[in-house]
Parts: C-alpha cells; sequence; structure tokens
C-alpha cells in the first residue's frame, strides 16, 4: 500500500489536462473519498478522489475540486478498484450449460449426429466472438457483482479438435461493440483431459500440432508441397490463422502438469507462439522455468485436490508460489466459470490466505489479465487516461462479505439490477393480496 | 455356596461380553473416539451454535464431552490450557450433502462409485459400500472445519439409496468413519436429472409425470410390503405365527419374503431412514410434500433448493429443511431463478431451517466462506445476519437435518466436543481453522505437521515440495 505525496501529486497533474470545455454528461464524475486500490504502481491511495470526464479517468488524487457540473459521488468509507476479470469465462455464449441450444462456446463439426462429417475438424479459425450476446442474463447477474470484462474462451470438445478456437477480451457494459479485439488469442487444450482428441495420447497432441504448423507454414521452396491434399488438418483460412499466431500471437495453453506445462512452453518457443498457461495447478513445480520464460498463469487458486493424475501437485499455495518466483499470476476458475465468475473474487481473496500478497491478489484480477491479453491500455488500473471501468465496493473486494455497491462503465453507472436482484425484490417483500407474479 | 454364586456371575460375566461382541449387527458403526485430554480453550469468541455466542469465552472438553462452555470455567488440574485470545471457536461444520469417497480424487473411472444408473429406483444401495475412506478429500474438509458429513448417493435415480453421515476422521473403513447410532438418509431426486437420463434412453421416467408416478408405485409397494411384515410381527407377537397356527389355518411359520429395496422405502415409512431431495423448483418441492403427505412420511430436507425462498413459509410450517448454495445457478433450466439471497429467505420464517451444503469437495472446504457470502447479500438489502445465527447453518440445523442434533451441532454441554478453533471471523475468506477437535480429539492442527491426517494415496507422490 503506497501512500506517497510525491505520487499524489503526479497523479494530480493529471488533472490539468482534464478541465478541458465539456457539457454535463453521463460519462463525467467524480467519486470522491474513497479507498483506491490502483492496480498501478501507485498501488492503494488511502483516500483519494477519482475524477472522470468523457468515460476517461482524468485525476487520481487527493482533494480533487469538482469542476462546473460534475456529479460528485461520495465514497468516503468504501473501496474502489477497476472492474475485475471474471477470468476465461462463456459470458455471453452459454445461457444455460445443460441446455445445448443456448450454448455456443465450443465448436465440433463432427459430433454426434453431423452426418455427414464435416473435414476437416480443426478449425483454429474458430472464433467466439460473433456469438457473443451482451445482453445474456448471466452478464448482467455477474456484472452488478463488479465483474467488468472476460476472455471469452472455447472449450474442446469430442468432435472437435483439442485446437479448440480462437476468443478474445470482452467488457460487460451490455454494448454490442463490448469486444476488446487486441485481446484476441488461440485455445490449445493440452494433457489427459484432452488428449482423446488426439488419437488417445498427449504426445500426439505435439505431434498434431508440428503437423498443422507445417501446413500452415508457406512451401519452402517451390515444388514442394507443404500440405498433402486429403490429408491435411487445416482448411486454408484454418492455415492461415495457425501462421498469424506462429508470428508472435497469443496462445492460451489449458494444461496442468508440470511436465506438459514444460512442452506446452517448448513448443511455443519453436513454433512462435506467445504462451500463456491457463490451469496450471502444478506450475509451481516449473515457476522458475515460468518466470524466466515470462509465461503468465492464469489459475484457480480453490484447486488443491488431485482431481487427476495430471493434477497431483495441487496446492493452495500455487499463486504464492508462482508470485514469489517472479511469474505474473492472474485468476480464472476451473468450476462455474461462466454463471459464477463471479465467485473469482473469492478466488483471488483465498490465494492471499495461502500467502499471496494481497496487491498480487488484485492484480489478478485486474492489471495481470489485462497486460496478459493486451488490453492494459483499457482496463485494469486506475490511472489517468484509462477508461472510467470502475467498481465501488461496501469493503474489501477480496473479502466475501463485501458486494458492490455502484458499477461504472466509462463513467458511466451501470444499473445495479439483475434478473436475480428482480427475483430477490419480488420474495424479499411479504405476499399481498395479490399473487406475486403482480409485484414487479 | 458363595463359591457357586461366583461361579454363576462370572458364568453370567462371559456369557454377557459373548452377547456385546455379537450384538455388533452387520454394517454397525465400528467408530471409536481417538485418545483425548482434558482441554481447556480460553478466551475466544464463541459461537455456541444454538444462536449464542460468548465474548471471551471457555470451553471445557472432559472425556471427548463438553463439560462446559462459559466465561471463566474452572478446568480440572492437569487440563490442556489452549489460549485462543482473539480467535473465533464454532462446533464443528457438519455437511448435508457429500459425495467424498463416493465420488473421490482422483476423479478415475474406476472411482465413479456415486450413481447407479442401471434403473430409476436403486433403494437398495448403500452410499456407505463405495465410500473410499483413503479420498484426500476428507483431510481438505477437515482443514476447513468439517467434522461430520453425510455422503449420498447421486442424483440420477429417482430414489438413488441410502446415505451414511460419518465422521470425519481418518480410518481403513468406512465403518470406523460412521457415525455411531446416526440414522441413515435416502437419497431422491426431483426434476431434470433422472428424466434426462432415463427418458433419454427412451425409458421411464421420460416426464416429471413419469417421476412423481415412479415415487407413487414405489411407496405404494412399501406400504404393502410393509404391512406384509407388521402383520407377521404382529402374530409372532401374539404366538399365532408358530407352525401350531399354520397347521390351525392360521400365519405362515416363514417371515415375508425379504425386499432390500422395500425395506430401505418401508424403513422411510417406519421414520427410522430421513428423506433428503434433490429439488431445484418450488413447484416440484410443493409437489413432493403432497407426495408425502400421501405416504404419511417427513422430508428431512430439500437439497440443492434453488428456489426455496419462493416457498420458505410452506418449507418452515411443515419442518423441512432447505440445504443449499450460496450462488450456484445457470447450470440448467432448473437452477435459472437462483437468488444470493436464498437462504436468508429460508431462515428468515419462524422455525425456518437454512444449512449451507456443498454437493463439492472444493465447497465442502468452505461451507464458512459461503454463509459468509450470503451475510454480505443480506447487509446489501439492509438485514444484519449475526455470526452466531450464521453458524447455525453450518451446524445445529445441518445436525438436525441428519438426526444427530442429540449429539454434535451446538457446544452445549454433554455433547460430542466436535469444536473448532479459527484464527479469526470464521465468515471471512482470510479464516482459517487453526485446531479442529472430533470427541475432543486434535485431529488437526494448522501448525503442526504431526496433526494433519494425509491419505495413503497422496503418499510418496513426487509432487510435493
Amino acid at each position: 500500500m503506497i501512500r506517497s505525496t510525491a505520487t499524489l501529486a503526479a497523479l494530480a497533474f493529471g488533472i490539468a489536462t482534464a478541465f478541458t470545455a465539456g457539457t454535463l454528461r453521463a460519462q463525467d464524475v467524480l467519486i470522491k473519498g474513497a479507498r483506491v486500490h490502483t492496480a498501478s504502481e501507485a498501488g492503494t491511495l488511502e483516500r483519494a478522489d477519482v475524477l472522470v470526464r468523457g468515460g476517461v479517468i482524468r485525476a487520481v488524487a487527493a482533494d480533487v475540486a469538482a469542476p462546473a457540473g460534475v456529479p460528485v459521488f461520495d465514497a468516503a468509507g468504501l473501496e474502489l478498484t477497476p472492474t475485475l476479470f471474471g477470468g476465461l469465462s462463456g459470458l455471453g455464449v452459454e445461457e444455460v450449460s445443460g441446455e445445448a441450444e443456448t450454448v455456443d462456446h465450443s465448436v465440433a463439426l463432427n459430433g454426434p449426429g453431423t452426418v455427414p462429417a464435416i473435414e476437416p475438424d480443426w478449425r483454429p479459425e474458430f472464433d467466439l466472438l460473433p456469438a457473443f450476446n451482451p445482453r445474456s442474463a448471466a452478464i448482467g447477474v455477474n456484472r452488478v457483482a463488479g465483474i467488468g470484462w472476460t476472455v471469452l474462451a472455447p472449450n474442446a470438445m469430442p468432435g472437435g479438435s483439442f485446437v479448440a478456437g480462437q476468443g478474445a477480451a470482452v467488457r460487460l457494459d451490455g454494448s454490442f461493440d463490448a469486444a476488446l479485439e487486441a485481446g484476441r488469442s488461440l485455445f490449445i487444450d493440452l494433457g489427459s483431459d484432452s488428449k482423446a482428441l488426439a488419437g488417445g495420447s498427449r504426445a500426439a497432441q505435439y505431434m498434431l500440432l508440428e503437423q498443422a504448423l507445417r501446413e500452415a507454414r508457406p512451401a519452402p521452396a517451390a515444388g514442394m508441397v507443404s500440405m498433402v491434399p486429403g490429408h491435411g488438418l487445416l482448411t486454408p483460412l484454418g492455415r492461415e490463422t495457425l501462421m498469424r499466431y506462429a508470428r508472435g500471437g497469443r496462445v492460451v495453453f489449458h494444461v496442468d502438469r508440470a511436465a506438459d506445462i514444460r512442452q506446452a512452453i517448448a513448443l511455443a518457443q519453436r513454433s512462435g507462439f506467445e504462451p500463456v498457461i491457463a490451469g496450471g495447478v502444478e506450475a509451481w513445480v516449473v515457476a522458475d522455468e515460468l518466470a524466466r520464460a515470462k509465461v503468465p498463469v492464469l489459475l484457480d487458486a480453490l484447486e488443491n485436490l488431485p482431481g487427476s493424475f495430471d493434477r497431483l501437485g495441487a496446492r493452495l499455495d500455487n499463486a504464492a508460489r508462482l508470485h514469489a518466483a517472479g511469474v505474473p499470476v492472474a485468476f480464472t476458475q476451473s468450476g462455474d466459470a461462466t454463471h459464477n465468475a463471479r465467485k473469482i473474487r473469492q478466488v483471488a481473496g483465498n490465494a492471499v490466505a495461502n500467502g499471496l500478497p494481497w496487491e498480487a491478489a488484485l492484480a489478478g484480477l485486474t492489471r495481470v489479465p489485462a497486460e496478459t491479453f493486451g488490453v492494459a491500455d483499457q482496463v485494469g488500473r486506475i490511472t489517468v487516461g484509462q477508461r472510467a471501468d470502475l467498481v465501488l465496493w461496501s469493503g474489501d473486494p477480496l473479502e466475501v462479505t463485501t458486494f458492490a455497491r455502484q458499477v461504472w462503465f466509462d463513467g458511466k453507472p451501470a444499473s445495479m439490477r439483475s434478473r436475480q436482484t428482480e427475483l430477490r425484490d419480488r420474495y424479499l417483500k411479504p405476499a399481498g393480496p395479490l399473487p406475486r407474479a403482480y409485484t414487479h | 455356596m458363595q463359591r457357586i454364586f461366583v461361579g454363576a456371575v462370572l458364568l453370567g460375566l462371559v456369557a454377557a461380553t459373548a452377547a456385546q461382541a455379537s450384538e455388533r449387527k452387520a454394517w454397525d458403526s465400528t467408530y471409536e473416539p481417538l485418545p483425548s485430554s482434558t482441554t481447556v480453550l480460553r478466551n475466544a469468541t464463541v459461537l455456541v451454535g444454538n444462536g449464542e455466542r460468548i465474548e471471551g469465552g471457555d470451553v471445557l472438553i472432559v472425556n471427548g464431552r463438553i463439560e462446559r462452555v462459559g466465561k471463566g470455567v474452572r478446568a480440572p488440574a492437569g487440563a490442556v490450557e489452549v489460549d485462543a485470545t482473539g480467535r473465533w471457536i464454532t462446533p464443528g461444520i457438519i455437511d448435508v450433502h457429500s459425495h467424498l469417497g463416493v465420488y473421490p480424487s482422483p476423479g478415475m473411472r474406476a472411482h465413479s462409485d456415486g450413481n447407479e444408473m442401471v434403473n430409476p429406483v436403486t433403494a437398495h444401495v448403500w452410499a456407505e459400500h463405495a465410500v473410499w475412506p483413503q479420498d484426500p478429500g476428507f483431510g481438505a474438509a477437515l482443514a476447513g472445519g468439517v467434522t461430520a458429513m453425510q455422503i449420498l448417493p447421486g442424483s440420477g435415480n429417482l430414489i438413488g439409496g441410502r446415505g451414511v453421515t460419518l465422521k470425519n476422521v481418518a480410518a481403513e473403513s468406512y465403518q470406523a468413519m460412521k457415525f455411531p447410532d446416526a440414522p441413515q438418509g435416502l437419497k431422491m431426486a426431483c426434476g431434470e436429472n433422472p428424466k434426462r437420463f432415463y427418458g433419454g434412453k427412451g425409458q421411464a421416467p421420460m416426464t416429471r409425470m413419469g417421476n412423481v408416478a415412479a415415487y407413487r408405485a414405489q411407496f405404494q409397494e412399501a406400504q404393502e410390503y410393509r404391512r406384509n411384515w407388521q402383520a407377521w410381527e404382529r402374530r409372532q407377537r401374539e404366538g399365532t405365527g408358530n407352525r401350531r397356527g399354520a397347521e390351525s389355518g392360521g400365519a405362515p411359520a416363514t417371515p415375508p419374503k425379504r425386499d432390500l429395496r422395500l425395506e430401505t422405502l418401508a424403513g422411510v415409512l417406519d421414520g427410522d431412514i430421513l428423506v433428503h431431495i434433490h429439488c431445484y423448483r418450488a413447484d416440484e418441492m410443493a409437489v413432493m410434500l403432497d407426495l408425502a403427505r400421501e405416504f404419511e412420511f417427513r422430508i428431512s430436507a430439500f437439497h440443492h433448493g434453488v428456489e426455496a425462498y419462493k416457498l420458505a413459509d410452506r418449507l418452515a410450517e411443515e419442518g423441512v429443511c432447505g440445504a443449499l448454495w450460496a450462488d450456484w445457478w445457470g447450470f440448467k433450466m432448473e437452477a435459472y431463478d437462483a437468488i444470493n439471497e436464498n437462504l436468508l429467505l429460508v431462515d428468515r420464517p419462524a422455525n425456518g431451517c437454512a444449512i449451507v451444503h456443498s454437493d463439492s469437495s472444493e465447497g465442502i472446504q468452505r461451507l464458512n466462506q459461503e454463509a459468509g457470502k450470503v451475510m454480505g447479500h443480506a447487509r446489501q438489502v439492509g438485514l444484519e445476519i449475526a455470526p452466531e445465527r450464521a453458524i447455525r447453518w453450518l451446524t445445529q440445523n445441518a445436525a438436525k437435518a441428519l438426526g444427530i442434533d442429540a449429539h454434535t451441532g451446538t457446544l452445549e454441554a454433554g455433547k460430542m466436543a466436535d469444536v473448532v478453533i479459527w484464527n479469526r471471523d470464521p465468515f471471512s475468506v482470510y479464516a482459517q481453522a487453526d485446531q479442529v477437535f472430533i470427541d475432543g480429539a486434535l485431529v488437526y492442527d494448522r501448525s503442526d505437521a504431526t496433526r494433519r491426517p494425509v491419505s495413503d494415496f497422496m503418499l510418496g507422490q513426487e509432487v510435493q515440495p
């Protein structure tokens, strides 16, 4: 927790540029007196004001005067953070998990019932973004809990490939233009959970990836073909897509076993991918290697049981050990990552209870995932020039007994209503003379 | 004379001992409390579990039982003194819905023992016969303060079989974990799971109509079965069921044929087996309450009950508990109408019985945090739930639903000394169980590795730091 006057002064300097002529807009607000967790080098400011104009943070300092016409939000005694990262999820591409017609987070062109089979079934060009529905009830439920953005992550499915496809970062402000395109990533699932899609051996996952990369690369010389017709894994578009990632694109490897994490990094290094590890249950075993290779890890800090032989090394202090070794740590969930994306702050809180410094845990919900997915200029910090995506909490944002009092996107207050609060309010009141269906 | 008398007494003793040995019926508990010392825990915030809270309170444990709880408790000479200043003490946490041991870690196919999905009614199977005591999840739950739990069959079947209540002690057999004299549970399931699985195969049940028709047919059969047995037992008592009776046209000498499926359901009708129903929707809970009315049995708790808040008053009136999650939702249609305040609203009416349950090897480790979330949401709507009230959701109410509230679930004198010392307010995300006692024995100590159980499965794995 940093509270240096120099820092405050430097931040306050932002005010000078903030006072441009502007009419009163909803995107203007002065949030006064909160304990401000900037998730930046400035750390936590015990009592500070955040000035937003035109949806952009213009000042973060003590005692910012309210410019004429800018509404003031009294936040004394409350805590302010950037909107939180909801982990890798299916928010907006999954409504009710058990009802397939409401779920779009996977492609399995050769899944059961597909007649005739569509070949090839490797579709790295598959991209979740066109399926994103910002009006999903699951988004509202998580938005009112302070979850402001997520990374859509496709899953490997039987009948598809363990190269699950692409996802992007999306803000959960409810707008149709919610994508943060820079966050687009390719997702590859490795290890025991997906090896059935590679003929039964995890070694074949690397074999097939090498084959696909060979197909994707331009023919090395005239007269040599890069793909044998009829036996290829990829479509022409798939080759283009994979090649783009082989030129430094971000590839998220879902992988848990320490030995597999090393193989994934080695594959990335020889193929030109920029690797991110997701899951990473045994990442602590290879913490130093991850730190040297500057590979971030997204993990579920609640995973402490040996759920499979890939996860025998599950430990509650995985996050703490990785952080201590210098690995950037962000959070995601292994369980119901979509509907209960809001649980991610409990995940972070438990990491703190098991040795992770509090500031690092908050960073794992804000700055670190933003940097990992290349969207740190938009989300993840409270600093001058950032878009004002903010959450005001009733207390410690990592504590289970606190709640989001107000959420802002681009400085505009979000509705704090969701399908769940509507149901709550209908049944919280005593029954009246008419059925509850008349209460709305 | 005297010699003969002594001899007779000795013979009597021998006979009694033999009788005692044979009195352990098949499947009875063999649990023995671990060695314990007279222990006094000093100067903590004590949540008694019955709604009371004592600041600066002491807990005295003698012979594995709670001897006294209060301020300035005098302890016998030689008692182990534990300074719990600044810490919190609660009863051991009880999870009414766990699949530890039947769906253990690692989740291999060979370990998948929770759902006998070959028939929608498998009332004859017992979860206890599949519990793998080496599941590392037991030790993890213990670190979360869990001292007892009910292991249930899964929800794939309409009537899934019998559940068992265990003490969370390390053992080589489930019998050595089995909570002495705890009633068994019957696991039933409403709604989507059974009809999806069997209907998907073109079998009954395919609809909720089929679900209810099947429950009714089963209980109707059980009523007849029970009547036949009752009639036979009555004749036995009246001496009309002997050979002479049969010869003279009376009752047959042989008892009715034993049927393990119907025996379970008859046990429900007798009130010996407690009914636990996986049921999400309010309207389906109302249907099940009428099923219970038709066949005159009591429902102990609705589990998962995502919509329990919609009929919280009815549940309280009928004395049925709601065993609930804090925030799970949306994974299927019947889980779509969740609210964060479900536990709060089920707890609200007089006689309301709200329970935090897990159904999860992760959740069981943090039932205290689940309750904490509900306390936060209560505050959000202007209601304050005191810790001494919330703890009941994890202890007293859970014990009540399992029929073990006379033995555990609160820190009242005479009860089993199932006790947790927390490093702080247990409803915080940062709270850790420092020490856990079961029947007064220290079975978990966060600061002493020799007092933490490690399952056989985890020994020697090449992954420990």
